[in-house]
């Protein structure tokens, strides 16, 4: 209970600082994502079950602020919190390359998803320049964000964790 | 064993890929309904209105508040020289302000000559701040902090500066959310006022960088439109209030059938530095049904 009391707070205080503070620090207009990096971390850190609940409800955040229909991004979020919960068999919390990779990757499907659902099938051709001026900038920009945020991420997910454990050990 | 069956004094949880099947299909059946009502959004809209927008009206009020006190400080010196320059100017203006006076008395004859109402001034506004802005990178919209408890619904025109900002596309008890015309795929019907050609201007993602939006289907069969002219919003459009000033046309060309133009436009609003807008509380469905009735 207290889990999820928890990571419902850090989804609303990403989200409102990725629409706020995030906003007027934005290098050309490009903002970081920091919804990917929450649903990507929390997947290949606690496997594929709670990356795709976590996934769904970023994702719906976004959907009821800013979304033209109500799931869609909900969609995309929860897919890639599942696929990245299926590396979690392979995580050590010690090491960074593979976190880096998968948030880099996620960010970079979403980014061309976006693209192709929103703008290619309206018959705007042109991916050298969207994926230079939007996607790439983003990933860039998520990637520096999650260097500072995916520590502090992982030092809460092992606090949520060690008391777990406790907790069960305490039925046992 | 199925993994799904319950087994004795184990605790229930459905499997990863059973509840990524269910919240699937959830999302296709939520995206269906929404793509052609709005049954959840009035729900949802309120709920998310009490948890998050109260957050985001603090932080963006806070941030606003840091960057005025650093931007006061850094201009305090820079005022008190001014300040003397200033006064006099005052006088020179109040001189001129006489002068400017007469001429408005002049203008407003020849506006009503020219048939043209008081610009908008005749509509009833409502302020609102802006609190938070797209959290993607592909569009343009934000969120502002009134909704329908102030009196807004969906498709009211929003202005600032004496522009077309946008209009609401979504509302919460709280906040509304403004789809801007320079967000890519926002279409507005518009009319170069000194001629009278309609035209239709769309934003566009690739445009936004050189800040302007892109015009077509203008039908300018004398040749009569020129680069600076005003584009204000059509009667024909069916959410917009008529001549509200969109921009000035920046460049033209003509298309490859040689029956229509397009081009640029310069937009009348500053959107990289809006901070406060203006809600026109007038639908332009209320006006036809008045036109009508009379």
């Amino acid at each position: 209970m207290k889990k999820k009391i928890v990571v419902t707070i850090i989804i609303l205080v990403c989200f409102i600082l990725q629409c706020t503070v995030f906003r007027s620090l934005a290098f050309g207009g490009i903002i970081p994502n920091l919804m990917i990096i929450l649903t990507s971390s929390f997947g290949f850190m606690r496997g594929d079950r709670e990356g795709l609940i976590i996934g769904f409800f970023c994702g719906l955040l976004c959907d009821i602020f800013y979304g033209d229909i109500l799931g869609f991004y909900a969609l995309m979020c929860m897919y890639i919190g599942f696929v990245n919960g299926k590396f979690s068999r392979i995580f050590y919390p010690e090491d960074i390359k593979l976190p880096i990779a998968l948030i880099v990757v996620s960010d970079l499907t979403y980014g061309i998803v976006c693209y192709i659902l929103q703008f290619l099938l309206r018959g705007k051709f042109d991916f050298p320049f969207y994926f230079t001026r939007v996607i790439l900038p983003e990933a860039v920009y998520t990637i520096m964000v999650t260097i500072i945020l995916y520590p502090l991420i992982l030092k809460i997910n092992e606090r949520l964790e060690v008391k777990e454990r406790r907790s069960e050990q305490k039925f046992v | 064993m199925s993994p799904i069956v319950k087994r004795k004094g184990e605790r229930f949880t459905l499997p990863g890929k059973y509840l990524l099947f269910v919240l699937t299909i959830v999302c296709c059946v939520m995206m269906l309904l929404t793509f052609g009502t709005d049954l959840f959004n009035r729900p949802l809209n309120t709920a998310v209105g009490y948890v998050v927008v109260p957050f985001q009206q603090g932080i963006s009020r806070a941030g606003e508040w840091l960057s005025n006190r650093s931007e006061e400080l850094v201009e305090i010196r820079s005022l008190l020289e001014e300040n003397t320059s200033l006064k006099e100017q005052v006088a020179e203006l109040t001189e001129q302000n006489t002068i400017l006076q007469q001429e408005k008395y002049e203008l407003n004859n020849l506006r009503k000559l020219f048939e043209l109402d008081d610009q908008y001034s005749d509509y009833e506004k409502v302020g609102a701040r802006i609190i938070s802005r797209d959290s993607g990178n592909w569009y343009s919209n934000f969120t502002i902090d009134k909704g329908y408890d102030d009196g807004l619904s969906v498709d009211m025109n929003v202005i600032a500066g004496g522009g077309l900002v946008g209009r609401i596309s979504s509302v919460g008890p709280n906040w509304a959310k403004v789809t801007s015309i320079i967000s890519d795929g926002s279409n507005v019907s518009g009319a170069v006022l000194a001629t009278g050609d309609k035209l239709m201007v769309s934003g566009d993602l690739k445009l936004m960088a050189d800040g302007v939006i892109s015009f077509s289907q203008l039908l300018d069969s004398e040749g009569k439109v020129a680069a600076g002219d005003k584009v204000v919003t059509s009667n024909i459009s069916d959410k917009y209030l008529p001549n509200i000033l969109i921009g000035y046309i920046h460049t033209l060309s003509q298309d490859a059938n040689n029956l229509t133009k397009s081009g640029y436009i310069t937009p009348a609003v500053d959107f990289e530095h809006l901070d406060e807008v203006l809600v026109i509380t007038q639908l332009k469905q209320q006006i036809n049904e008045e036109e009508a009735l009379e």
